[in-house]
């Protein structure tokens, strides 16, 4: 099931450049553990439910009132590039 | 005895008797640490200002009052460095304290030095942290196991009296192992994740690594309960960890899993692990086998599942709001790719893309759906064998410290390393490693481990059971540096 597998085409939908290198070697080893973790395919799980969490907590929530945050400046403390208030990033739209 | 060289426990009463004072005990450690971490290489910084400022205003009258415990660095504390040893957070200073860490310092302990890693949690030896190896301190040419190796490497050289983790699946009990240490991972839900940095959120949990098993239960007082800032941290009974420590194994039941004794253990490690069971039932405790069914699919979940998760948490480092960024962007989409190519190493872009390719449209179903389902066959495996005994005993890992280098051009082999650990975090009961013996081999004397699995929220009985095995032997008394 992972002939499919294309690490250059995976990398581009997690935002990751990769070296040419890279790319070849990741495309053995992660075949490697891919073929590896198709042991799954012997498990019988009809009618099992899905565990997303180990614990059964679910709509965990609290009274909606304001609470002490960040400041502004707090917030912008580590930003790389910042200027009003704002981060600062690479052109978004053309 | 050196002031360094003491546990907590001692190290408290000394402090509490006026024997010693808190500032004594950071420059203790400090002159430990230049001593001997130049060989070990377990801490990245050590903020020792701040620790001396705080040791100077310590109350020794608190739970922990006055006691440096180190701090592995995926865990925020307030105006330090933070770098989960990733190139990719260069320069980033903590903005707010981790719930453990308002905790310890609520008990009195002073946050002292931030331990190496494997690149934001991401591996078993400790060789991924982009700032340097950490080394086994009983034989510096080994690895100290990982994630936290840092964590457990500082406290079996005495360079720490004792340290905080995180666990995902084996990262506080496989190096608590192979370096002589006690390491305990609590319950899922039980330790707050708020401020620990993100790997796989529904396997992550905080834990103490300690010199002995009271020591962790005195940490885990700190640590547990519920958290505002955590919607899954549960809000279960906090007991007296340590108020069981001491009482006998009558009528309590230890679990073998047949299938964590197969083909691949290193024998003198069984053989280890072995003579610790015969202890136990000498000690008064029932030994049972118990079958584990799923237990040789735990692997393959966990991989699927600790990765998927782990490249949606990791998406979160694009250069805008912290960290690094690359230079040079044309655009937005060439910022994010570009600087999450120079910020992240080998492992960390291998998982992030094994994890993208399971969540992708197409693949989602056949492997992580599927793993998720599986991972219901292994929490069943758990419950049921629950239901006969109070706890499980296995080895923590199967093999002894590798060498440096010796597992980075398999990883399979790495991962399989992992084998009796991350069944545990699929389950989301806690567990701990405890010494149990050492193994002489070329020149050199190694520690093994042993795991003690107990039922979900049930670390007092664990630490109890622990406590009764560790204190019938020596094991935990060896140090690796004299």
């Amino acid at each position: 099931m992972n002939a499919d597998f294309d690490v250059r085409y995976t990398a581009g939908l997690a935002r990751l450049n990769l070296s040419e290198g890279e790319i070849s070697k990741f495309q053995a080893q992660l075949s490697q553990i891919l073929g590896y973790v198709e042991k799954l395919n012997s498990v019988d799980v009809t009618g099992i439910e899905p565990t997303a969490h180990a614990t059964p907590v679910f709509n965990v929530v609290r009274d909606d009132v304001a609470q002490k945050s960040f400041t502004a400046a707090e917030a912008l403390s580590n930003a790389p590039r910042q200027g009003n208030g704002l981060f600062i990033v690479a052109k978004v739209i053309e | 005895m050196s002031l360094y060289s003491l546990s907590v426990s001692d190290l408290q009463a000394r402090l509490r008797a006026g024997e010693c004072s808190p500032l004594e005990a950071v420059d203790a450690l400090e002159a430990r640490i230049t001593e001997v971490d130049g060989s070990v290489g377990g801490y990245l910084s050590r903020q020792l200002e701040s620790a001396r400022e705080q040791a100077a205003r310590a109350d020794v009258t608190l739970p922990l009052g006055g006691v440096p415990i180190a701090i592995k660095d995926n865990i925020n504390v307030k105006g330090e460095s933070l770098t989960c040893s990733s190139k990719i957070l260069e320069g980033y200073v903590a903005p707010y304290d981790a719930t453990v860490i308002t905790r310890l310092r609520a008990a009195g302990a002073i946050p002292f030095g931030r331990t190496n890693l494997d690149e934001f949690a991401m591996g078993s030896t400790t060789e991924s942290s982009a700032y340097g190896k950490t080394h086994n301190p009983w034989d510096t040419s080994r690895i100290p196991g990982g994630s936290s190796g840092g964590s457990a490497a500082v406290v079996a050289a005495d360079e720490a009296f004792a340290s905080l983790g995180s666990d995902t699946g084996g990262s506080i009990r496989q190096p608590a192992a192979l370096c002589g240490c006690v390491g305990l991972k609590p319950s899922y839900g039980r330790v707050s994740r708020y401020g620990l940095v993100a790997f796989a959120s529904s396997l992550d949990q905080i834990g103490p690594l300690t010199k002995n098993v009271r020591d962790a239960g005195l940490i885990l007082n700190a640590l547990a309960g519920p958290d505002p800032h955590d919607s899954t941290s549960l809000d279960q009974p906090v007991p007296d960890f340590t108020a069981r420590l001491g009482e006998d194994l009558k009528g309590v039941r230890l679990g073998v899993p047949k299938e964590y004794f197969v083909a691949g253990i290193d024998p003198q490690v069984e053989q280890a692990v072995r003579a610790a069971i015969a202890q136990y039932e000498s000690l008064g405790a029932e030994i049972v086998e118990v079958s584990m069914p799923h237990t040789e699919y735990a692997v393959s979940v966990y991989y699927v599942i600790a990765n998927a998760e782990a490249s949606a948490n990791l998406a979160r480092f694009d250069g805008v709001r912290y960290g690094r960024r690359a230079e040079g962007a044309q655009n937005i989409l060439d910022q994010y790719a570009r600087t999450r190519e120079e910020g992240f190493g080998q492992e960390v872009k291998r998982r992030i893309i094994l994890g993208t390719y399971v969540l992708s449209s197409g693949y989602y179903d056949a492997y992580y759906l599927k793993a998720q389902k599986v991972r219901t066959l292994i929490r069943r495996d758990f419950d049921a064998a629950f239901e006969k005994v109070d706890a499980l005993i296995c080895p923590t890992t199967p093999d002894l410290a590798f060498r440096l280098g010796e597992c980075s051009d398999d990883l399979l082999k790495m991962y399989l390393a992992d084998v009796f650990t991350i069944a545990v975090n699929l389950s989301g009961t806690c567990a701990l490693s405890l010494p149990c013996g050492a193994v002489e081999t070329q020149g050199v004397k190694l520690p093994v481990g042993m795991q003690l699995i107990g039922k979900p929220f049930q670390e007092q009985e664990l630490l109890k059971i622990a406590h009764a095995y560790e204190q019938s032997t020596s094991w935990h008394l060896a140090r690796a540096i004299a």
